[in-house]
């Protein structure tokens, strides 16, 4: 006797189905991940593409304009625009997604803890949160480089810092209500431990605003860096880093020598463009609400 | 010719250059009336008390209103040696073997609220300034150390006694913030200057708000007879750069007194053109490179060798001058004095030698010998781009050429003196500028901080200190002159207690319209506006 099986067959579906599908339904959403990935693959491999060494001086090539040998111009230290925005790139995004991930990840742990233990831990932290929330971003940044000092570890706890509440906030609105869910409670009564219902239970349920939130993150902590390094406050000379580039070139170069600072300017304006338009796509994409539309 | 008398040859003709640039056409006759308008590059100053104050922003905003008892010569100041009376009647000649200066004060001087300025006023102030009572600091103690005493024989005399004699005491005299308040409100209440303005000069007040603009108006009993030729001076502070400039190129102001960037020159020279006139000099302001000896391995003089040995100076110089304003190549001394290095001498210190790959090979060699191949180190600078910020980049890629890892920490001016003062760097970008050209009493910057208590690098050295007394004791200038090289030559060579960068440049961008005004080799100098016009 032959047994007849009733399963469907499974159609396995390419990689690049998926890929080809968001593109088709998002193009704007590829377009900014097409900016997002030509600059992460310009910081990942600087030291191959770029033209010059980014920090040496070059007093013959001083405020050169666009050329053959220097595509975006030199600087007024003579330095290669296209090279220093290349290395710059590298500085955004280790800036951006370190800030972006540790303050995401804080905020996730944050809030969905929050929303399961509720009661006076929930109080608590909330509060905190409503204290930190009070300040801009950009505020709160200035006062943690203030207390702490400048440079790159200290840019990205500046910015990492005013994102936790941030993420927290949006991570707990969700978590609240999986928290109500029956088999959060048959978890419960089962005996599962605390850990193991947050993190195999709650957690999976809120990864879809917190990626989406993830992508607006980065953008605007390369924003932050940006603006923290415009205001001699973020990293400093000579690294290669895009607010700084801009800081150095607007306020004295901005008639004489005006592309010291139009690239930087266009770089981060990119960059955060890119990161903006394929974090709405991707939540056009993974949210069922909008997902049909 | 000779390289001293080519040197002191170029030093003139760059005198004489500046000079020229500012002196009105011959014939120029000033005319009257008219209010100048003028930026102030900074926020509001901390007090309008000149004899406490050490910065230009006071002297920017208060100078105008209050006389001194001598100063640098309104129509030569960038000469370093020519001083006139602004109080007195003559510039005294020094007797008892150049101890005692003897000055007679005018008798034709009048405080702002009418009453008479008397010899009692000048040498009360004096008396204030060099030994100030409990409770009331003066900034300029440390510069009269040679005065032994200051006193007032009679209404019209001020008698100077000095403890040694020395070329340096008339310079000091001439500083510009040692303004003459009036004899019993200083008594009274020496604070009262910090908030109140009341002097003699050329100007008097008429109202200040905070951080936002000074106004005087024209003393019509000014005793310099015929001056001042305005009716009046409106002073905007301005700290940023950009809104200075914005200033000057819509009119709404003539010019500033500090200094710009020769990027801001360019730009306004392009857009203006003859509505509006240069004047460049040498400025007595010098960053300086300075290691913490208090931390290793700076205490090891070969890796402070090493630091000097990697920049290139002369090459580094004349690039750096086009984008900073930084200038010209020298050393302990400004480089307009007669007491400067001439290049021979230079070039024989370390940090200073012609051939740069000879200076890098050794430098690399000290640093094996030192164990401190690929050093890494951070360099602390202050957040001020002309030409701090300059200077730090160019040395953090210099040094790089000797396999040096440099980072650049930049603070803020309040925390960036705190780590001067507490010590925790480990090599800074610091500076010296000073006021009248005193050569010096200015090389003291290089004196430990038992001595001089603005030095930074944490070391000790009587050897030092005894070149130093040596030298501001000497009263013949040729001798003079040699023990100044042999304290040079100990402290930035043998020593390399600070490295020397390009000394600072000076160019002021002003409204063609304004006239009589020459520039110096200080911003703190000739800011009275006594014989300042407007060709409207």
């Amino acid at each position: 006797m032959t047994a007849i099986t009733t399963e469907p067959p499974v159609i396995r579906r390419p990689w690049y189905g998926s890929a080809l599908r968001f593109a088709r339904r998002q193009p704007l959403g590829t377009f900014g991940l097409i900016i997002v990935v030509v600059t992460a693959i310009a910081g990942l491999s600087a030291e191959w593409i770029a033209p010059y060494n980014p920090t040496a001086n070059d007093f013959a090539a001083m405020t050169e304009p666009p050329s053959a040998a220097h595509w975006l111009g030199t600087d007024q230290f003579g330095r290669d625009l296209l090279s220093r925005i290349i290395y710059g790139a590298r500085t955004a995004l280790i800036i951006g997604f370190v800030s972006a991930f540790v303050g995401g990840f804080a905020g996730l742990v944050l809030g969905v803890g929050s929303a399961y233990f509720g009661g006076w831990i929930d109080l608590v932290l909330q509060r905190v949160m409503d204290i930190l929330m009070a300040f801009p971003l950009i505020i709160m940044a200035l006062a943690v480089v203030a207390i702490f000092g400048t440079g790159v570890q200290n840019v990205i706890a500046a910015i990492t810092i005013p994102l936790i509440p941030r993420c927290a906030r949006v991570v707990r609105a969700s978590a609240m209500a999986i928290r109500e869910v029956p088999y959060i409670d048959a978890a419960r009564t089962s005996g599962f431990s605390h850990p193991r219902i947050i993190l195999r239970h709650m957690v999976p349920n809120v990864v879809a605003p917190f990626l989406i939130m993830l992508t607006a993150f980065v953008g605007q902590a390369i924003l932050a860096e940006a603006s923290l390094s415009y205001l001699g406050l973020g990293v400093q000379e000579p690294v290669p880093a895009w607010g700084l580039m801009l800081q150095g070139g607007a306020e004295e170069y901005a008639s004489t020598a005006p592309w010291i600072a139009v690239f930087p300017g266009l770089a981060i304006a990119l960059t955060v463009f890119g990161f903006s338009l394929f974090g709405d796509a991707l939540r056009d994409a993974i949210d069922p609400k909008l997902r049909e539309r | 010719m000779n390289a001293p008398i080519k040197w002191l040859a170029t030093g003139l003709s760059m005198a004489l250059t500046a000079a020229l640039v500012a002196t009105p056409a011959l014939g120029e006759t000033p005319k009257r009336g008219g209010i100048l308008t003028y930026m102030i590059p900074a926020d509001a100053p901390p007090s309008l008390d000149g004899h406490k104050e050490n910065t230009f922003a006071t002297l920017h905003a208060t100078a105008p209103f209050y006389s001194t008892l001598i100063a640098v010569n309104p129509e030569n100041p960038s000469s370093t040696t020519d001083f006139v009376c602004d109080l007195c009647t003559e510039m005294p000649k020094p007797t008892d073997d150049g101890k005692t200066y003897t000055f007679k004060i005018r008798k034709d001087v009048k405080f702002h609220d009418g009453t008479p300025l008397t010899a009692a006023d000048v040498a009360k102030n004096w008396q204030y300034i060099i030994n100030p009572p409990e409770g009331v600091s003066s900034a300029r103690e440390s510069y009269m150390v040679m005065v032994d005493k200051v006193e007032n024989p009679d209404p019209e005399t001020v008698i100077f006694k000095l403890k040694f004699a020395t070329s340096a005491f008339i310079p000091a005299l001439a500083d510009p913030f040692a303004y003459i308040y009036k004899k019993d409100q200083l008594e009274k209440d020496p604070r009262w200057f910090e908030k109140n303005i009341m002097g003699s000069g050329p100007f008097k007040f008429v109202s200040y708000e905070t951080g936002q603009s000074m106004k005087g108006e024209r003393n019509p009993d000014y005793y310099h007879k015929g001056q001042p030729y305005l009716d009046g001076f409106v002073a905007i502070f301005a700290a940023k750069q950009s809104v200075r400039v914005d200033a000057i190129r819509a009119d709404r102001a003539a010019t500033e007194f500090r200094g710009m960037p020769p990027s801001a020159r360019d730009q306004l020279v392009k857009e203006l053109g003859d509505k509006v006139t240069v004047q460049t000099s040498d400025w007595n302001c010098v960053n300086l490179i300075t290691p913490n000896q208090k931390r290793k391995p700076f205490d090891d003089v070969r890796v402070r060798r090493a630091l000097a040995l990697a920049i290139d100076k002369w090459k580094g110089a004349p690039a750096l001058s086009k984008i900073a304003t930084v200038h010209t190549v020298g050393g302990l001394v400004f480089p307009g004095s007669s007491m400067a290095p001439t290049k021979e001498e230079m070039e024989k210190m370390v940090g200073y030698w012609p051939d740069i790959e000879k200076s890098r090979a050794e430098a690399r060699k000290l640093l094996k010998e030192a164990g401190a191949e690929g050093l890494k180190f951070e360099l602390m600078n202050r957040n001020v781009d002309q030409p701090y910020k300059f200077i730090g980049t160019w040395a953090i890629d210099e040094w790089s050429k000797i396999g040096l890892q440099v980072t650049q920490k930049v603070l803020p001016t309040g925390p960036f003196y705190d780590a001067l003062r507490n010590g925790t760097f480990d090599v800074t970008v610091e500076f010296n500028c000073q006021n009248v050209v005193n050569p010096v009493l200015d090389v003291a910057k290089v004196l430990p901080k038992s001595v001089y208590p603005e030095n930074y690098g944490g070391y000790e050295d009587p050897k030092l200190i005894e070149l130093y007394n040596a030298m501001l004791h000497e009263t013949d200038p040729a001798q003079q002159r040699i023990k100044m090289r042999a304290l040079e030559v100990y402290a930035l060579d043998t020593q390399v207690n600070t490295i020397m960068t390009p000394w600072w440049n000076r160019i002021l961008v002003q409204r063609s319209y304004l006239k009589g005004w020459k520039i110096s080799p200080s911003h703190y100098l000739n800011l009275n506006l006594a014989n300042v016009w407007l060709d409207k």
